[in-house]
């Protein structure tokens, strides 16, 4: 590296800083598939959000017979308790999307914390930190889950704290790795050499340098907390008083909607359940495509491989 | 000498592992909060005799350490314990059932393999076409949808086709071999392909990025500039490449697959492991679902261990 002694890490710092901020809008704006991800993810949480105000029946409320088929009045038919299934999927929209970004609050704040430590200050802490994620991501997570949950009882905090405590070794680990590149950049030492305290330096260097590849990681992991609540509530370890999708989706196989015919108690929740999930992955996968520079040589693929000259490495791709 | 050393390290990673996965198992179901007698034995009003006869049944007088060491003679004597619901020793229960596991797992993830990593690589190879959107599609679709709902929508097309739950046919008299395995190929297809195609779905996904990064390196690009034939480039120095990564990963994800069963088997009521994990949550029935546990952590450790050793394998270049 060519030194220029006069303040290099200021002029790089303020770049640096201009081309990561801009990054994850341009990056959304310009993929078809993260918008198509953002306006459904809007679209289903502004539906969980205001739940209590546009669901067009009580939660409670019977309406009907059980398993009544769709109607003008209930465009997706009644549960197997007379329940209108509009209203108990906007219900269990807003539980699910609860349990997922709150059991990836968690799960963030863990692998963050673990990851963030291990990369900036390296050495013994390292060591020994990576060490136990290397023991966490070898445990298979969902039978632990499993048996963590059976133990502790079905409760709706219970299910975040297991899957938030089960979920943070992606993210320790891919945090690990950027935050070990960006502590040795320039301005980075010289910030140091400055006396900047390690909060500061991580605070004011560190996080915004890595905050896009954090926010890529967080929306794939609330992706997977949303799966796994799914799951959990199915195998009957969901909160009987919290209706999720999850827990729609368990009521209607256990009640026999299927052999009933009563397809509208079943098909609607897991569509909506894959829709969140589908949404969540393509936009935390176009952030991560746009994060990693060799991705984006990829346009040697088949078609355009003789068509388009080489195209020097762009400014993010530090 | 540093391939032995490397294989060294791995082998202690997975005992260690393993130990460890023991220990919070142990940790798990004696250290939990609430009286263990109470809650293992479901005995709501039973007489201070009682609760004392049992605490001697289950062991649970004696003090946490010799509680420990208790359970890891008896591990290492292969005894899981009795299962409260059967009755009947939990190794056993745990053989019976992987034996029925296995096959369905096989089956779905052979399939997964085939059609993953076909498609990964078309999907990679044809990027920015509409043949990248479409598999790139069906894959993200494939993989969002949750494990049990897609095994429902199978049911729901393909009821009264094909058997929906269950191993055999029950009212099948005497068998000969050939209608026996013609059962079992009907009642295994929709299991295995619900966990085949969820899995094709993560296949495709993982085998396209590999590709996706292996057509970034330099030595594509110095192929390229030689003037190589793009099919040559692809199959030669590609291809190759991309499928050292997603051989481990399978490798890796063959332990997770085993466990990921769980609710596939609960939805066709298959008797495997997963199904005997959901029966065991349903009765709480611990002795049974602590051995299962350890059965399902075993084998992730077992086939990550395969995993290094097969990376180390097809690309010496690996030693840490």
């Amino acid at each position: 590296m060519s030194v220029v002694l006069h303040e290099p890490g200021a002029v790089e710092e303020t770049e640096v800083r201009q081309v990561r901020r801009g990054l994850v809008r341009r990056t959304l704006s310009r993929r078809p598939s993260a918008i198509v991800g953002i306006v459904l993810l809007t679209v289903i949480v502004l539906m969980g959000l205001l739940a209590p105000w546009i669901a067009p029946y009580g939660l409670h409320e019977q309406v009907g017979q059980p398993f009544e088929a769709p109607s003008p009045a209930h465009p997706l038919g009644l549960d197997d308790g007379g329940i209108d299934m509009v209203t108990l999927l906007m219900w269990g929209t807003r539980i699910s999307l609860l349990v997922g970004f709150a059991a990836t609050a968690v799960s963030i704040l863990i692998g963050g914390t673990i990851g963030l430590s291990a990369g900036y200050f390296g050495g013994k802490v390292d060591t020994v930190l990576m060490r136990i994620t290397d023991y966490f991501i070898v445990i298979p997570d969902v039978p632990l889950m499993i048996v963590v949950a059976a133990i502790w009882g079905p409760s709706i905090g219970h299910i975040i704290i297991v899957i938030g405590i089960l979920l943070w070794t992606g993210t320790a680990r891919v945090l690990r790795a950027q935050v070990k590149s960006v502590r040795e950049r320039v301005y980075i030492q010289r910030a140091r050499a400055l006396g900047a305290s390690h909060w500061r330096i991580v605070g004011r260097h560190v996080l915004p340098q890595v905050a896009p590849l954090l926010i890529a990681n967080t929306v794939l992991t609330v992706a997977v907390a949303i799966f796994d609540e799914t799951a959990l509530s199915f195998l009957g370890l969901g909160d009987p008083s919290a209706i999720s999708l999850g827990k729609v989706i368990e009521n209607a196989f256990e009640r026999a909607a299927i052999s009933s015919g009563a397809w509208w108690a079943i098909v609607p929740p897991g569509i909506l359940v894959a829709l969140i999930i589908l949404s969540c992955s393509l936009i935390g996968g176009a952030l991560e495509d746009a994060l990693n520079p060799r991705l984006r040589a990829s346009h040697l693929g088949a078609r355009s491989f003789r068509l388009r000259p080489l195209v020097g490495r762009s400014p993010e791709s530090v | 000498m540093r391939g032995a050393d490397y294989f060294i390290k791995r082998v202690v990673f997975a005992v260690v592992t393993v130990f460890v996965a023991i220990t919070i198992n142990f940790a798990l179901f004696r250290l939990a909060p609430g009286s263990a007698v109470a809650n293992l034995s479901r005995v709501p009003h039973a007489t201070p005799e009682t609760r004392a006869a049992l605490k001697k049944e289950f062991g649970l007088d004696k003090s946490r350490g010799e509680q420990y060491v208790l359970y890891l003679k008896q591990l290492a004597h292969g005894n899981l314990g009795i299962s409260f619901a059967n009755q009947q020793p939990v190794s056993s229960n745990l053989r019976t059932a992987l034996k029925n596991t296995i096959p369905m797992v096989l089956l779905g993830t052979l399939f997964a393999i085939i059609f993953g990593t076909f498609t990964g690589v078309i999907s990679a190879w044809r990027r920015g076409t509409a043949t990248e959107g479409m598999t790139l599609g069906t894959a993200l679709t494939l993989y969002a949808m949750p494990t049990h709902w897609l095994g429902l929508m199978l049911i729901i097309v393909f009821a009264g086709t094909l058997p929906t739950g269950g191993m055999s046919d029950e009212f099948l008299i005497n068998p000969s071999f050939t209608e026996h395995m013609q059962d079992l190929a009907r009642h295994i297809f929709l299991p295995a392909l619900t966990l085949g195609l969820v899995l094709f779905g993560e296949y495709t996904l993982i085998v396209r990025s590999a590709m996706l990064e292996t057509l970034g390196e330099d030595y594509i690009l110095t192929a390229r500039a030689k003037g190589l034939k793009p099919w040559a480039i692809m199959r030669k120095h590609a291809l190759r490449n991309a499928l050292l990564p997603v051989t481990t990963l399978i490798a890796l994800s063959l332990g997770y697959i085993v466990a990921g069963a769980i609710l596939v088997e609960t939805v066709f009521s298959w008797p495997g492991i997963g199904r005997a994990v959901y029966d065991a949550v349903l009765q709480r029935d611990y002795p049974m679902l602590q051995g299962a546990f350890l059965v399902l952590t075993v084998s992730v450790v077992f086939f990550n261990l395969v995993a290094d050793l097969l990376y180390f394998k097809l690309d010496p270049r690996i030693t840490e």
